[in-house]
């Protein structure tokens, strides 16, 4: 590893070593003194579904059922400890890697695959989970969620006086879009609002061919300094610390404190969608120092440990992950598309004379077909 | 002296002919390194001309046209390489207010020869994003000239005229067109550079459309993604007994106007076929042109056969979003009932 450089494993919180040993740390082991047995279960259960979905997905798409799928392969711990710090009044705004933090916010993993397979751009109501749809165009969703901050602000509902109210904005993006310039422009409000946004970065290492040392000279998290928004790097492998760390920023955000930048240090241990080939890129070496470092097998060696993870419970967890992969891939293959004409639902919220003249004479145009009458003249298209 | 490639592999024949021919061309563009981009174009570049000719950037389209306008004022010939067409937006600000616009401000004394490269449109089952034709924006920022290949040798042809130009170039690339493959003449275009005037015949030999295929009854006008669905909807018309002119722009700014106008005088109907969507977009352009410059010529309306005024749609709906076939022939029925 780097000694310095956003490679760099230096000043990381950690609560659980690789091996499974647990760490005191002094600020942040108070942020995960509430997790009982239930609750690191709980997170074990999360992952483990989470990964064995992410691997059913891939199939799905080598059979050509889904376009494309992205990978949250070795991102589980960072994305199942934050989400799970998060509560109702919480809203998160992710990229399009985030299925794990999208579990934790009740979104039914199966409908995500809608948007794979091409049948709609957006699969779940945002408002229904504090959970925005997904973004494609690197981090222009860090000014949603900064606004979205500066509004939850203005409607009382930071340091309320009644915390169980106070609610924090969540942005989700990786270490490519650290580059964009929306981010920049995200932190600089966030931080002269004193916005209640957390960023959390999840520096997986690459941005599809680039590793991070594209992006900066500096390890991610220091990006905040310069914004006056206080920074943590934690070991993004290490979901006890993620969970403390989003936990400590969270609180910090609703309570007044402003905005908190996280660097979830961690590894992309897929490709970085199912249509890359990252053999291109990195060496074999890497990758198994990394596997070393699996974020799920890392809880389970602490459980295992203390005797904390039963065969029932393997069992039962196992059961709960074959049952979601089956339902995922008998759902993708029965799903219909919707009538032709809902193509041209919703692209303004009044009816609009342009959108309305096209689908009319789609319409007809399609009917034509039908009924063996030729389309009706002089419109484009 | 023609080599058989698909239009990928002639877009990196030219782009490593023009770096071997002048050594202040670079690429810049994320991925394009190691990765040799995500549809492999720049493949092999970066092992042969290195780290400081093909430059992997940052993840930050503003920056990176921002960055090349900097290094062109110092005489350097930029290659970006926007990895899809909806990812150029970040890039629009310095794209529309600063490049297109320093030849300008500057009464001539700053050139940007920088070639944009916009891998565009859609039909291959994309996410969102990923299928987009904004051609139109563009086209209406004054300062800027777009060009768009329809077969590997235009791609060549067409990649080594947009480095070679001294004005901005922004060079749309059909990616539903990468794999075709075709025979390229790789000699013609270094004749050309090689004159005295190279860049000036260059550019304008960039800004001429083609006519693909010659007709008497119909004009179906395309350009890029389209070009090849207009000669299939040709070869379908003739069997039905309609004679139809296909013409290939090439340059959808500048517009060869008189290539089209003359068409249109001699057939007398014209149709126009785009992925974008129709409302304001090069279709109504045209269409006013040709109306403006052939009313008395003309049997029927110019028609346009496009996209609709709704976001690209989810993958599983493009090909009904998309022109097709059907629709094209609709279109020329539609004319010729005139
Ligand atoms: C504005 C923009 N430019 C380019 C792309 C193409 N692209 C998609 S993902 C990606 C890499 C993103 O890397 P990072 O931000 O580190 O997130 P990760 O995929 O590693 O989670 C790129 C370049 C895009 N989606 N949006």
């Amino acid at each position: 590893m780097d000694a310095v450089g956003p490679l760099s494993s230096e000043g990381l919180v950690q609560l659980l070593t690789h091996t499974g040993e647990p760490v005191e740390n002094e600020t942040f082991s108070p942020y995960a003194a509430h997790l009982s047995a239930d609750d690191l279960r709980a997170f074990w259960r999360d992952m483990t579904v989470l990964r064995a979905f992410d691997l059913e997905a891939t199939s799905l798409q080598r059979q050509g059922e889904l376009g494309l799928w992205v990978q949250s392969l070795g991102q589980e711990g960072a994305q199942i400890g934050s989400g799970h710090a998060l509560r109702e009044p919480d809203f998160v705004f992710p990229s399009y890697r985030e299925h794990g933090v999208a579990l934790t916010r009740d979104v039914d993993l199966v409908d995500v695959l809608k948007i794979f397979r091409g049948l709609q751009h957006g699969a779940w109501n945002p408002k229904d989970h504090g959970f925005h749809l997904y973004t494609l165009v690197i981090g222009s969703h860090a000014l949603h969620a900064t606004g979205y901050a500066m509004a939850l602000d203005r409607d009382g509902l930071v340091a309320s006086g009644d915390p169980d109210r106070d609610g924090a904005a969540v942005c989700y993006f990786g270490d490519g879009a650290t580059s964009q310039g929306d981010v920049s422009e995200a932190l600089t409000f966030a931080s002269v609002y004193n916005a209640p946004v957390v960023f959390f970065v999840q520096n997986n290492q690459f941005a599809i061919s680039e590793p991070a040392t594209r992006q900066s000279k500096v390890p991610l998290a220091d990006r905040g300094k310069g914004f006056g928004i206080p920074t943590v790097r934690v070991d993004g492998n290490d979901v006890i610390a993620c969970h403390a760390v989003t936990q400590w920023a969270v609180r910090h955000a609703r309570s007044g404190g402003g905005p908190v930048f996280i660097e979830a240090f961690t590894y992309r241990m897929g490709a970085h969608t199912t249509s890359d080939d990252p053999s291109r890129y990195r060496s074999k070496a890497q990758e198994s120092y990394w596997a070393e470092r699996d974020p799920i097998s890392r809880l389970e060696a602490y459980l295992t440990n203390r005797g904390e993870l039963s065969a029932e419970f393997r069992a039962e967890v196992e059961a709960e992950a074959k049952a979601l992969c089956e339902r995922a891939r008998t759902a993708v293959r029965s799903w219909e598309r919707e009538p032709l004409l809902t193509m041209f639902d919703d692209v303004y919220a009044l009816p609009h004379a342009t959108v309305e003249a096209e689908r009319a004479w789609f319409e007809r145009y399609e009917a034509s077909f039908a009924d063996g009458e030729t389309a009706a003249e002089g419109k484009a298209h | 002296m023609t080599e058989r490639m698909t239009m990928a592999g002639a877009i990196n024949a030219g782009l490593r002919a023009a770096m071997e021919r002048d050594p202040k061309v670079l690429l810049m563009g994320e991925d394009i390194g190691a990765l040799g981009g995500v549809f492999r174009v720049t493949d092999g570049l970066h092992k042969d001309f290195g780290d400081s000719r093909v430059m992997d950037s940052p993840l930050a389209e503003s920056g990176i046209v921002g960055t090349a306008i900097g290094m062109a004022m110092r005489d350097y010939r930029s290659v970006i390489e926007i990895q899809f067409d909806g990812f150029i937006f970040p890039a629009y600000d310095q794209i529309t207010t600063q490049l297109a616009k320093m030849h300008y401000r500057s009464r001539g004394a700053i050139t940007l020869p920088i070639v944009i490269r916009v891998p565009f449109a859609g039909g291959i089952g994309a996410v969102e994003h990923h299928s987009e034709s904004p051609e139109a924006l563009f086209a209406h920022t004054a300062g800027l000239r777009l060009v768009s290949p329809a077969t590997p040798q235009d791609a060549y042809d067409l990649i080594q005229q947009a480095i070679a130009c001294p004005d901005p170039v922004m060079f749309f690339e059909p990616k539903a067109r990468y794999w075709d493959k075709g025979e390229v003449d790789i000699a013609r275009v270094k004749a050309q550079l090689d004159q005295p005037d190279g860049e000036a015949l260059a550019t304008a030999e960039m800004a001429k459309a083609r006519i693909a295929r010659e007709g008497a009854d119909v004009t179906l006008v395309a350009y890029g993604p389209t070009v090849r669905l207009a000669l299939q909807a040709a070869e379908v018309a003739r069997e039905e007994g309609t004679d139809v002119e296909v013409i290939d722009l090439r340059s959808i700014s500048p517009l060869d106007s008189d290539t089209v106008v003359n068409s249109a005088k001699r057939t007398g109907r014209v149709v126009v076929v785009h992925e974008a969507p129709t409302a304001f977009g090069s279709g109504a352009e045209l269409s006013a042109r040709v109306t403006e410059q052939a009313f008395f010529h003309l049997h029927a309306p110019v028609l346009r056969v496009g996209g609709f005024h709704t976001p690209y749609p989810g993958a599983k709906f493009e090909h009904d979003y998309l022109p097709s076939l059907d629709r094209v022939l609709d279109a020329v029925d539609r004319v010729m009932a005139h």
